[in-house]
């Protein structure tokens, strides 16, 4: 294969779209991880079944949608249900394999926020807020986490639990009495991690080509574990790469216009 | 009040209405505000939102929604925070005349800590630990639909939301639509909302501008993207309000003012 060049928000987005194993049904959060469930539904996984929250089950956008309920979504879709069915028969009912979720801020134990940055009610930064995001990290059976990796988002302590992941670690997410598996993976532009069996704590498991460890590190708000054998992760493919630019570039066509 | 429609068929002609007419200290209700209730909160309108998704879909912050959280401006903004699942169960409770909504829900999040709307309660036959929300019964809902036939039965497709919970949760609902028509000819299982229990129809064509009417208009992301801009300065907010707002009469005004802008 010829040496091809990507960029690091290319890589995250395949390295994503390849979790998303085919015939499964994905419950996809707007931005990256949109991006990544169409790729897959592009690539390895015809079959896949894409959800958004709106309403669309079953969508085929040809182009990304701006929004989580762009018409792209409901035309293209097999049946577009209320929101009170798509929360309580399709999610609740426990008919999602995958929930596909982006953050503003990460925990050692996927827990993530998207509600505020600094106190509650004196906010430095107010965030959008929780949207689907709680229910879809409780209720699916897997969770993918995918999001941009620096200090900032990848905390410590979270400003604010907006949605658990694993909790506090160990078993305390399952005595919660949460019903999915919690997030089985978390994406990035450096590398991939893995929950360990055991404490349930985010492990560097695959660098992304190129990245170190001590680079991960630098952007990791705490002292992030290693696995034993880091494996790195294969770049994009030269087909990975046109289908994610073609859809990149129908997209940009497709929202440019007059205002 | 509640003003509904998520992402599609956002009645914005009636949010611009309520901005002119100088309403004052309302109770805003709705699962995403999106920019309708950024305006609506820039304009000094909103003492309170229960909400549960305050972005910008796809571009970023509701900028006036965050600089009233932030810096109280143009007065504080009291929050009723919840999760989608949350308040679309509270708006079935509402339509459905019970007291609460309940849901497999906010486990293991911080919302329930800074919400004392959000409360557990125990199922009485397993004893799980269940989210007991308070039902939604807005004073006014407004939607906007893409038809009504002349008797005001009103008919509404796509991605619909949880427009049908909000109206039939409300003392009173109404709804502007696209175009009246002389009949519906929807199949038998389609969302129409008889006359009966809609309290006013109006027809406002383009009346979700910058949303979308399926099989009307698309969504105008290109304007989605431009209120980041408009909204970012309390200066050039308020510049846009006073021009395009409570600069017109209405919305036939709106929309040509906003051409001449684009115009210009």
């Amino acid at each position: 294969m010829p040496e091809t060049t990507y960029t690091a928000d290319e890589m995250m987005t395949v390295a994503a779209a390849r979790m998303l194993r085919n015939g499964t049904v994905c419950f996809v959060g707007i931005g990256l991880p949109s991006a990544a469930a169409n790729v897959a539904r592009l690539t390895h996984a015809p079959d896949v079944v894409l959800i958004y929250e709106s309403g669309p089950i079953a969508t085929k956008p040809t182009v990304l949608p701006l929004s989580i309920g762009d018409g792209e979504l409901s035309e293209t879709a097999e049946t577009v249900v209320s929101i009170p069915e798509m929360f309580s028969y399709w999610l609740q009912g426990g008919r999602i394999d995958f929930g596909f979720l982006g953050a503003a801020q990460i925990d050692r134990f996927a827990n993530i926020n998207t509600t505020v940055i600094g106190d509650y009610h004196k906010p430095k930064t107010r965030l959008p807020g929780a949207g689907g995001a709680p229910e879809i990290a409780a209720s699916s059976k897997e969770v993918l986490i995918t999001l941009r990796q620096n200090k900032r988002a990848f905390v410590n302590t979270l400003d604010f639990m907006t949605s658990a992941g694993h909790f506090e670690g160990g078993d305390s997410r399952k005595r919660l009495g949460l019903p999915g598996k919690g997030p089985t993976a978390v994406i990035t532009d450096l590398c991939m991690m893995l929950p360990d069996p055991e404490t349930k704590e985010l492990t560097l498991s695959s660098l992304h080509p190129g990245i170190t460890v001590d680079k991960v590190m630098e952007n990791t708000g705490w002292p992030l574990k290693v696995a034993p054998k880091v494996a790195t992760t294969e770049p994009p493919t030269a087909t990975e790469l046109q289908i994610l630019r073609d859809l990149n570039e129908r997209t940009a066509r497709a929202h440019a216009g007059q205002a | 009040m509640a003003l509904e429609g998520f992402t599609h068929l956002i009645p914005s002609a009636a949010g611009h209405e309520i901005i002119r007419q100088g309403r004052r200290d309302l109770t805003l209700i709705r699962m995403t505000p999106d920019l309708i209730y950024d305006q609506l909160i820039g304009a000094g309108c909103t003492a309170k939102l229960q909400f549960s998704w305050g972005g910008n879909p796809g571009v970023g912050s509701l900028h006036r929604l965050r600089d009233a959280v932030e810096n109280n401006w143009p007065r504080p903004l009291a929050l009723e925070e919840h999760a989608h699942a949350g308040m679309a169960a509270a708006y079935a409770a509402g339509a459905s005349n019970l007291p609460f909504g309940l849901l497999r829900g906010y486990v293991g999040s911080d919302l329930p800590k800074y919400n004392p709307n959000i409360k557990f309660i125990e199922c009485p036959f397993t004893g799980e630990r269940l989210a007991a929300i308070p039902a939604i019964r807005p004073d006014v809902t407004v939607i906007h639909a893409q038809k009504a036939d002349r008797k005001g039965n009103v008919l509404l497709w796509g991605v619909v939301g949880v427009q049908k919970e909000a109206v039939m949760g409300a003392k009173h609902a109404i709804v502007t639509v696209e175009e009246i028509v002389d009949k519906l000819d929807s199949p038998p299982n389609a969302l129409v909302l008889p006359t009966w229990v809609v309290s006013a129809v109006c027809q406002v064509k383009g009346g979700a501008f910058p949303s979308y009417a399926q099989g009307y208009y698309p969504r105008n992301n290109a304007f989605y993207k431009r209120w980041d801009n408009i909204s970012r300065e309390r200066e050039s907010f308020t510049a846009w309000i006073d021009r395009h707002i409570l600069g017109t009469k209405n919305f036939d005004e709106f929309r040509r003012s906003m051409e001449e802008a684009a115009n210009a």
